[in-house]
């Protein structure tokens, strides 16, 4: 862990411009480069807060100002009221975050528990099977989905769109979730099926809370997946009234009632779609990290 | 058995189905005001001779071998930087990734102001300190310039990805190497590229793969940033597959499209997984 920084006796040949050196000119030029690192990161995501809060006039007016010169809520007030309004959007986007999440691991933790503790026959093919949706990109098959989903009124449906946001998710849930299963020891599953618990019971009792970790990884990546997911929405969602945030606003990005694009709802609505997936992230922070790490590489 | 049965049914009937449709349809004339129509491999032939979808499939390629290098080296260099677990590191590092987790439509939209040309702060600022003159038309005007200013949105939003999955590759060298390196009075870049490149070169080269595999299917930022201007130029190899499937409604050529697209990204999963598999042994 601490590889790099563990403080130790310096020894005379130790480069004082090494980027490991805790004191001198070393340490403060890391810190500076870490400072303009960070202003660049945030520096988008603040102007677009300040710009969201600016008044009407000023918010449309070109060239723009850096800082809002008096704070107004306008922009959100437009965009609470933007065609279906703000709450229909907001409802939309939840729903179907929420429904991912739920179907997600409806279908993966029983699977993950079987194919980790059970010898299923044709073990094989069903891998192959599973893995077949790792290997196809979603982006390929929203025409045969749509087409499928026209015909039983899936379409400008949130369970159409859980669904297909589910088949996405599905592959890497089962890997982290069959991972988290795989390591619950033996003994534990083995005292209670001594006690005479049933599978169902031992999954209940034993594996879930053994694998919170994994199950908490696998509903915060549905839910940032699903809240984020553009181009499936596009094409399942057609009406209006069933349109996710990021929809709405990319369709407000040219539409709006000013005539021209309104950039401070606009900036708004970017706010708004930002604040929940940045707050999940910092504090499940952990969860993310150790999930991608196990999902991407390992 | 019957806990595996629900994923696997739904995997059968929202993955195999489709992709088996995917296949019949794309032997088809196929649009929805007339029956479908059976024509062989025509659709791939006309791929082939289709100029837009040459220019979309060189356009995608130049994106990515323009934005790859620069997300593997960038991330890379970020995590040298924050992978020690002091304070400041590690803030920085909590702060690089936090655009990761924002929607890549909702980054474009946040992007697509910035570089708007009389509204944006990019101008601005720009012309502020003297760079530019008259502000300039970066989105949906020249095909090159769009393509820079998506990259820059692109590399801000996702260099985290790498970043986060190098410190962890980085802080899982073993300690007892880098410090004989260190007793061996190697310097600080020295030792960077004689023990910690080699020994994180296969986490590089998978990020190098899931960096590659997200570009070639890059559409969000292309849809909303230049909405495929000018003249469909900056439209990706994905957008080209929705114009056909969905505005044009031509679904067989569409689909024929989509094997297209994903026979290619299937080459880099399959090398991504055989790397991946290796670790696991």
């Amino acid at each position: 862990m601490a590889v790099l920084t563990r403080p130790k006796t310096r020894r005379t040949r130790e480069p004082v411009t090494s980027a490991r050196t805790h004191r001198g000119r070393g340490r403060y030029l890391i810190g500076a480069m870490c400072l303009a690192i960070c202003t660049v990161m945030l520096l988008p995501l603040v102007m677009s807060t300040l710009a969201s809060v600016k008044p009407t006039a000023e918010a449309a007016a070109s060239p723009p100002t850096y800082f809002p010169h008096s704070i107004s809520l306008d922009s959100y007030h437009r965009l609470w009221s933007y065609q279906q309004g703000l709450p229909t959007y907001l409802a939309n986007s939840l729903g179907a975050a929420l429904l991912t999440i739920a179907f997600t691991l409806l279908l993966t933790v029983p699977a993950a528990y079987s194919l980790a503790r059970f010898p299923l026959p044709g073990k094989e093919l069903i891998f192959i099977i599973l893995l077949l949706a790792l290997i196809v990109p979603y982006q390929a098959l929203l025409t045969p989905m749509f087409l499928m989903f026209a015909k039983v009124k899936l379409t400008n449906s949130l369970v159409g769109l859980a669904i297909l946001h589910t088949a996405i998710q599905l592959p890497f849930s089962l890997y982290i979730l069959r991972n988290s299963f795989s390591a619950v020891p033996r003994e534990l599953e083995e005292a209670a099926t001594v006690d005479g618990a049933s599978h169902w019971q031992a999954l209940i009792r034993i594996f879930l809370p053994a694998t919170v970790p994994a199950i908490v990884t696998v509903a915060l990546f549905a839910f940032i997946m699903s809240w984020n997911e553009f181009l499936g929405a596009l094409v399942m969602m057609s009406r209006g009234n069933k349109f996710t945030l990021p929809l709405v606003l990319a369709t407000a990005r040219t539409e709006t009632s000013l005539g021209g694009t309104d950039w401070g709802m606009l900036q708004a609505g970017i706010t708004i779609s930002v604040i929940p997936c940045v707050l999940v992230y910092l504090l499940l922070q952990r969860y993310y990290v150790s999930g991608l790490m196990s999902g991407a590489v390992k | 058995m019957a806990y595996v049965a629900p994923a696997l049914i739904f995997v059968l009937v929202f993955t195999v189905y489709p992709l088996g449709q995917m296949a019949w349809m794309s032997l088809h004339d196929w649009s929805l005001l007339t029956p479908p129509k059976y024509i062989g491999l025509d659709n791939y032939k006309r791929a082939f001779t289709d100029s837009q979808f040459w220019v979309s499939f060189l356009f995608t390629l130049k994106y990515t071998l323009l934005i790859t290098p620069i997300l593997i080296i960038g991330g890379y260099l970020l995590a040298l930087l924050t992978s020690p677990n002091t304070f400041l590191r590690k803030f920085t590092r909590t702060t690089v990734f936090i655009p990761v987790v924002i929607g890549l439509g909702i980054s474009s939209l946040l992007w697509y102001w910035l570089f708007s040309t009389d509204f944006g702060l990019i101008n601005k600022f720009l012309m502020d300190i003297g760079m530019i003159d008259k502000p300039v038309l970066w989105l949906g005007v020249d095909a090159d310039t769009s393509n820079y200013a998506i990259i820059a949105s692109v590399v801000w939003k996702v260099m985290g990805f790498g970043m986060i999955l190098f410190v962890g590759a980085i802080q899982a060298v073993p300690s007892d190497i880098t410090e004989a390196s260190e007793v061996d009075g190697a310097t600080y870049w020295q030792r960077v590229g004689r023990v910690i490149l080699p020994l994180t070169l296969r986490t590089i080269l998978l990020v190098t793969l899931v960096s590659v595999i997200g570009s070639l299917l890059a559409f969000d930022q292309f849809y909303i940033m230049t909405a495929g201007q000018p003249r469909n130029e900056t439209a990706t190899s994905v957008f080209y597959v929705y114009l056909n499937s969905f505005p044009y409604l031509r679904l067989g050529y569409g689909a024929a499209l989509s094997l297209v697209l994903a026979v290619t990204i299937l080459a880099f999963t399959i090398v991504q997984m055989i790397l991946t598999r290796r670790s696991n042994a």
